[in-house]
């Protein structure tokens, strides 16, 4: 028998551990409320300890190759004294009363939650420990825990974990549990082997995609190719008409086949007819809101104004004026979006690869009609995030699909679908101004951005600021006595959204490259000019001086090579990059990126130096190729035919060193994005003299 | 429709399908075997990559019927039993994973390519590599574990 927490309700709990045995099931101490005052975060896990001494922590954020589970396994097990090898990791049931709102995004897991999890862990040891004293009548101050089992020193017994298990699930969990002195930990600040790699090289894991539910459906959904666009007409006799389509049906996003397999949905979608209505956007194009952001740039809300930036410009010795522009981006995750939902008379079931379980439980309770608590979500891996799986457009899909046919219903979206849904890393037009002193250092510096805003998509903007469109640009870290930056918002009608790094994916680039162009101006070296401006700011200085130091900043290179290098703080992290770049004849070439990294106390140094090698490439795919392009409202791009991104032959070697520059916790799901783009961009300019002042850098 | 015989990963196999159902569908849908991964449809992204008679294959762009008496391995089929296949092992050893969706299909060229080449060359690997994608960037850690399994082969 197991003790049922209080608070937890039967049937959850009868799902939490028909999943992972019984035993010991203890929950994180730590509200909600209390966790948000804390930290601010919405963390929080489960630690399960199964008769046989296997540790199964429960964790609440989505696993999408960031390395979560793992990390979170790995705080628990430190502060349970719990040994590896019988730690595993799985994700939780949606549940927003116990863990409050889910949502995996942000790089947040790690730097908001890091003491919930470490309570956890130690509050299940306590009572682990308080369990075994119960049971020799010794006082629990004698028992001490250590890999997996309990001692008691004076009388030498000694008894597992898993034989504890029972009586400690019975026990109230400590309000306050005990933390282990950090400087005892195993497996924390380790390099420590993710837990999820066996099943992910073998097959097994199972991701949004490959959910299976008897008497499913597949669907696709057509959507209005222009965006803004809506239904006019469906004529779907012939689709239906196709052996194995079941249903042709409109929902909100589009026209849905609903069919018995894949194959039978696309050969439905061939043979269907739909009449469109373009809308009001139909002449849109990439050289239309060029023009609208370039008109709106001079009229933007005030970001930061600090002294007088256009006075001290005008009264400079030298000026620079520039527009650099960043385009829309897919985020392209390999796994394209789908998600499968089974609505029934009292209850729904989903099963989707998500980083937003409280929103999606919302959206099928709004479709549904049924409370939060009648919805079960089963978060399955996801084959990528990138922010896009904090969306839940593919969930209405198929809660509305499977509302409308009674049976399960799996949406898939082709990689096209996937790629022209919408939901883009924003558009944005930025005039810069830089004044320069007599000796070449910055006076000013003005930056007006115009660009689409996620934040306004929620609701009216507070003084006219989207803080995630101004990130990484109004706390420019430069000693610059004037400093003016400005935001403007378009309307138009193209849903955006975060993407890896979000507004430090375009401000790292448009600030770093802009910076080089002005110790260009001023006749400096780009790593002496930062190092000048960046005395306020240590944690930016290392950084820099770490990868400069390591690629070999200012040794003679190769013919034909350059080097290039952007230092960047974003998500409480900072990066700095150097890459060695030549120029062959279809393009840049990045051979080589060393990476530094100061993210504070490291949890798993293996993740980070994974996280930034994947932060490279992800910035480097952009900052080559990525772009969204629209003509007539419709986007351009589809597959990867037409979106491009970094392939083996293409990838530079990455090199991460990990300085540790403070105890805080900083994200590294992001960080190693955002100056990727405006290294290699900085090499170039170093190596042609002419600044790329546009993204990408290619478009072939 | 007609009925397709095939052996999969060692085991006689058939299957009643359309004749231009991809092979990637037909071993996800109707086999249940969800370890190839649909990433694009078209040949560019390689997660549904699969042996076809030894060779590698983009299930995607494989009708079933030209599968009809040959030999197929997916992913599931590598490890004999327990004991993974040297690629499996090295991938584990230099924990090339992220997301992992992409895995499969990258075991899958890798295993082709020792094949073909037990000691491959850098340039060896960027030519049989670079038609699988990785968003999660694991290709320096891929490269790494190609050479470990080189190595652990010949060893």
């Amino acid at each position: 028998m197991t003790a049922i927490p209080s608070g937890l309700g039967r049937r959850e709990f009868l799902q939490v551990t028909g999943a992972i045995g019984v035993g010991l099931l203890i929950p994180c101490q730590i509200s909600r409320a209390e966790a948000r005052r804390a930290n601010g975060g919405d963390v929080n896990a489960w630690v399960h300890v199964a008769a046989d001494g296997q540790i199964t922590i429960a964790v609440s954020e989505s696993e999408m190759g960031q390395g979560t589970l793992t990390a979170f396994a790995m705080i628990v097990a430190d502060e349970l004294e719990a040994d590896w090898k019988n730690v595993r990791a799985v994700h939780a049931l949606a549940d927003q009363a116990k863990y409050g709102r889910q949502s995996t995004g942000g790089s947040t897991s790690i730097r908001m939650g890091y003491d919930s999890i470490r309570k956890a862990g130690a509050a299940a040891r306590e009572m682990l420990v308080a369990a075994a004293a119960a049971t020799w009548g010794v006082p629990a101050e004698e028992c001490r825990a250590a890999m997996g089992t309990v001692l008691h020193p004076a009388s030498g017994r000694h008894a597992a974990y898993g034989d504890l298990a029972e009586r400690a699930g019975q026990l109230s969990a400590p309000a306050a549990p005990a933390f282990k002195d950090p400087a005892t930990y195993r497996y924390v600040g380790k390099p420590v082997k993710r837990l999820d790699s066996h099943e992910k090289v073998t097959g097994k894991a199972r991701f949004g995609l490959d959910a299976a539910v008897s008497g499913l459906l597949v669907a696709q959904v057509v959507r209005p190719p222009a965006l803004g666009g809506s239904v006019k007409a469906v004529d779907g006799a012939a689709a239906k008409a196709v052996p194995g389509v079941v249903d042709v049906m409109e929902i909100p996003h589009g026209v849905a086949v609903v069919a018995e397999t894949f194959f039978a949905a696309s050969e439905g979608r061939r043979a269907l007819s739909v009449t469109w209505d373009d809308g009001p956007w139909a002449s849109l194009s990439s050289e239309s809101i060029s023009t609208m952001l370039r008109d709106l740039a001079d009229g933007g809300a005030d970001a930061r104004n600090d002294g007088d930036a256009a006075g001290a410009a005008a009264a400079a010795a030298q000026r620079l004026e520039a527009v650099y522009e960043a385009p829309y981006l897919a985020h392209a995750t390999m796994e394209p979006m789908n998600c499968t939902a089974h609505v029934q008379a009292d209850r729904c079931d989903i099963w989707v690869g998500t980083q937003a379980q409280t929103s999606s439980v919302q959206t099928a309770a709004r479709i549904t009609g049924l409370s939060a608590e009648q919805i079960t979500l089963h978060t399955l891996y996801l084959g990528g995030g990138f922010g896009r799986r904090s969306q839940t457009d593919f969930v209405e899909d198929a809660v509305h699909l499977s509302k409308a046919t009674g049976r399960p219903v799996k949406v898939v979206y082709t990689r096209e679908d996937d790629t022209r849904a919408g939901w883009y890393r924003p558009v944005t037009y930025n005039a810069l101004v830089g004044g320069i002193d007599a000796a070449g250092w910055p006076v000013s510096w003005t930056h007006r951005i115009a660009g689409a805003s996620i934040v306004a998509q929620f609701g009216p903007l507070r003084n006219g600021i989207d803080p995630a469109g101004v990130e990484g640009a109004a706390n420019l870290p430069y000693h610059i006595p004037n400093v003016h930056v400005t935001y403007a918002v378009p309307e138009l009608p193209i849903t955006t959204w975060w993407w890896r790094s979000v507004g430090s994916s375009q401000n790292a680039y448009v600030t770093e490259c802009f910076l080089d162009e002005l110790a260009r101006k001023g006749g400096h070296d780009p790593v002496a000019y930062r190092q000048r401006l960046l005395q306020e700011h240590p944690r930016h200085l290392r950084v820099l001086e770490t990868a400069a130091e390591k690629i070999g900043w200012g040794r003679n290179l190769p013919e034909g090579h350059a080097l290039g290098i952007a230092v960047h703080e974003c998500f409480g992290s900072w990066v700095a990059q150097a890459a060695d770049v030549t120029m062959e004849n279809d393009g840049p070439r990045v051979h080589r990126v060393v990476c530094a990294v100061d993210c504070g106390q490291a949890i798993n140094p293996d993740t980070i130096a994974a996280q930034m090698d994947s932060g490279v490439i992800y910035g480097l795919s952009a900052a080559l190729w990525g772009q969204i392009t629209l003509d007539k409202g419709r986007p351009q791009q589809g597959n990867f035919d037409t979106y491009r991104v970094v392939r083996m032959r293409e990838a530079p070697r990455v090199e991460t060193h990990i300085v540790n520059g403070g105890d805080a916790h900083g994200g590294i799901g992001e960080p190693g994005t955002a100056p990727t783009a405006p290294a290699v961009c900085n090499a170039i300019f170093a190596l042609t003299g002419k600044p790329v002042r546009r993204l990408p850098i290619r478009t072939g | 429709m007609p009925a397709y015989r095939f052996t999969l990963n060692g085991a006689e196999t058939s299957v009643d399908v359309p004749a231009d159902m991809p092979l990637l569908w037909v071993l996800r849908e109707t086999l249940g075997l969800t370890g190839t991964k649909y990433g694009c449809g078209i040949a560019q992204c390689g997660a549904c990559m699969v042996h076809l008679d030894g060779k590698k294959a983009f299930s995607c762009i494989t009708p079933i019927s030209s599968v009809a008496g040959r030999g197929l391995t997916t992913i599931e089929g590598l490890a004999q039993g327990d004991a993974l296949h040297p690629v499996q092992q090295a991938w584990l050893e230099i924990d090339v994973p992220q997301c992992g969706y992409c895995q499969s299909g990258q075991i899958m060229a890798a295993v082709a390519l020792l094949a073909e080449k037990p000691n491959p060359s850098d340039a060896d690997i960027d030519d049989a590599m670079s038609g699988n994608l990785c968003r999660c960037g694991t290709y320096n850690r891929i490269r790494k574990a190609i050479h470990e399994a080189a190595t652990a082969v010949r060893e």
